[in-house]
């Protein structure tokens, strides 16, 4: 995919790149730090439709909500083979009792049968998480195994 | 009354008024400039305020004003900006240049105030006003539109434009002979390189000579710095507000952002004052005759803006709401053109019409530049929008 940068003399910096629908989405970073989303409209892709200031926390859960989707999409293709096998995203909630706590303490492989194969974790990948990474509250967790191994495992997760 | 009381009770109404003025012109979404000048003629007019007691303090802040204006447009943009800029936008810069300053010369020329009133309104009809184009594009959530970085290089451009400029002025104001003048051309062609080359290499060296975290500390050391340069330039004829400007340049990074932010309240009160005494200092009686003249050469030198902005959009390969975008928020002069012009009237060598027709150009500009970059647009896709209909209906009719 090809980001175009382009130097914004005073305020900072734009890069942004072409989406297939005719949209050009992107992000200005000022000088001072902020950043801002940029969505273009779909008659004039010179112009924006909208500018949507971001604190670091909601670019970070805009930047796994995407990443994630993107992780999942891949593993999908992956295990487009093998009949019966499903990837999902768990987010951890707020109440989650696992908040904090070592991932191996939810015990979801023992009592699901599924993996957790990465964790999102503010727009960072962590690949083949081990029991002893501490979950956050906000934290991605991708995940495969069959329909009902998920299900028990969201369950889990969400109530321990 | 004791004379102090008077004067304290006069400077209070005065900047009392200017805030009622800001706050006018922030509720209903334009520059204050225009409002401020109007103040001042206002003021005059009614010989409300003499600004007896205050005379030399108005003048020295007025200065002062002008020095702060053009320091802080020096922070604005870093050396490898500027050079970035010019290297880019050369071509786009000096069509400006030359569309822009040839109305306002020609005018000056035709109303018979010789050379030096043509360089003087040349000046004024040429430099855009970067504070309204750049709160225009923040207001109408323009910045990450892909024109934008167009008119902020032709934005600085202008800056650089200014940089050579203004000691030219200084000279030809000042009256010296032809080799004399060509001196300080050079001296100040020289100075900007050198500067230029400095903040590129050393800029953290200059930025470090006055940065202190303390904020009390800094100020002072950027105020003393910011007059002592400009004191010295303006010894040297090279114009006091450009050294103030090449010391802007000078200091980089974060040092020049925090600058900015600890300058602006002093610069919005000493700019106020500027333009309040510019306006003070124009005669309102001398307005009316001058105003089909001024309007003339808004309408004149709007188009050339637009031509100017249209021509610099359409190379960069923006489309055709882009590139009336562009020109239309190029439109707007103000804070620079009534710098150009104060510069002209403290001489006395221009007549007292020049000062009354850069007046009203300004208060037309500022007031009709941010309506025509925020109106441009619905009209643009108004005229569009018959021809794309004709379109859809000849693929249906196919």
């Amino acid at each position: 995919m090809n980001v175009d940068e382009t130097d914004l003399p005073g305020l900072g910096r734009r890069k942004d790149f072409m989406a297939a629908s005719g949209r050009r989405i992107g992000v200005v970073e000022y000088r001072e730090g902020q950043i801002e989303l940029i969505v273009s409209t779909w008659d004039d892709p010179d112009t924006c439709e909208a500018s949507i200031p971001l604190s670091a926390d909601e670019a970070a859960t805009l930047c796994n909500l995407l990443g994630g989707q993107h992780l999942a999409m891949q593993l999908s293709e992956a295990h487009r083979e093998v009949p019966g096998i499903v990837t999902r995203q768990f987010s951890i909630g707020a109440d989650s009792p696992f908040d904090n706590q070592p991932m191996g303490k939810a015990c979801i492989r023992t009592r699901s049968g599924v993996s957790i194969v990465a964790i999102m974790r503010e727009g960072e990948v962590l690949p083949s998480p081990g029991p002893d990474v501490l979950l956050h509250v906000g934290d991605l967790l991708v995940a495969v195994g069959t329909q009902e191994g998920l299900d028990s495992a969201a369950s889990i997760l969400r109530n321990g | 009354m004791d004379p102090l009381a008077l004067t304290l009770i006069d400077l209070g109404a005065v900047v009392f008024c200017l805030g009622l003025l800001a706050r006018l012109a922030g509720r209903i979404g334009m520059s204050p400039i225009p409002l401020y000048l109007v103040g001042g003629l206002f003021f005059g007019a009614g010989s409300l305020v003499k600004l007896e007691g205050m005379h030399e303090f108005a003048h020295l802040s007025s200065e002062i004003g002008v020095i702060l204006l053009l320091l802080m447009l020096g922070l604005e943009y870093t050396a490898k900006e500027l050079v970035t800029g010019l290297r880019q936008s050369w071509q786009a810069g000096v069509l400006d240049l030359v569309l822009n300053f040839l109305p306002g010369a020609g005018l000056a020329l035709l109303l018979g105030w010789g050379l030096i009133g043509a360089m003087v309104l040349g000046g004024v009809t040429y430099i855009s006003s970067s504070g309204i184009a750049a709160k225009v594009i923040t207001d109408l959530g323009r910045i990450g539109n892909r024109e934008t970085p167009v008119i902020l290089s032709i934005l600085v451009f202008e800056d650089l434009a200014m940089a050579v400029y203004l000691p030219v002025l200084t000279a030809t104001l000042a009256g010296v002979s032809f080799v004399v003048g060509l001196q300080t051309v050079g001296i100040s062609l020289a100075v900007v390189t050198v500067v230029l080359v400095v903040a590129l290499r050393h800029g953290h060296r200059v930025s470090q000579a006055v940065h202190s975290e303390n904020s009390e500390v800094f100020l002072l050391n950027l105020l003393g710095a910011a007059l002592l340069v400009a004191g010295l330039a303006s010894a040297m004829q090279i114009s006091a507000a450009v050294g103030a400007f090449m010391l802007g340049i000078a200091i980089s990074g974060a040092t020049a952002h925090s600058a900015t932010q600890i300058l602006e309240p002093l610069r919005d009160l000493f700019a106020a004052i500027f333009f309040v005494v510019f306006g003070l200092n124009t005669d309102p009686a001398s307005i009316p005759p001058v105003l089909a003249w001024a309007l003339l050469l808004a309408v004149l030198t709007a188009a050339t803006k637009m031509a100017t902005g249209f021509w610099a959009a359409k190379r960069a390969g923006i489309g055709l709401p882009g590139r009336f975008r562009t020109g239309a928020t190029l439109i707007a002069r103000g804070e620079f053109s009534i710098v150009i012009a104060g510069l002209a009237v403290a001489s006395g060598v221009v007549p007292q019409e020049l000062a009354a027709l850069a007046t009203a150009y300004v208060l037309i500009m500022a007031i009709a530049g941010p309506l025509a970059a925020r109106f441009v647009e619905p009209l643009v896709s108004m005229l569009r929008r018959p021809s794309k209909q004709q379109a859809v209906g000849t693929i249906r009719g196919a």
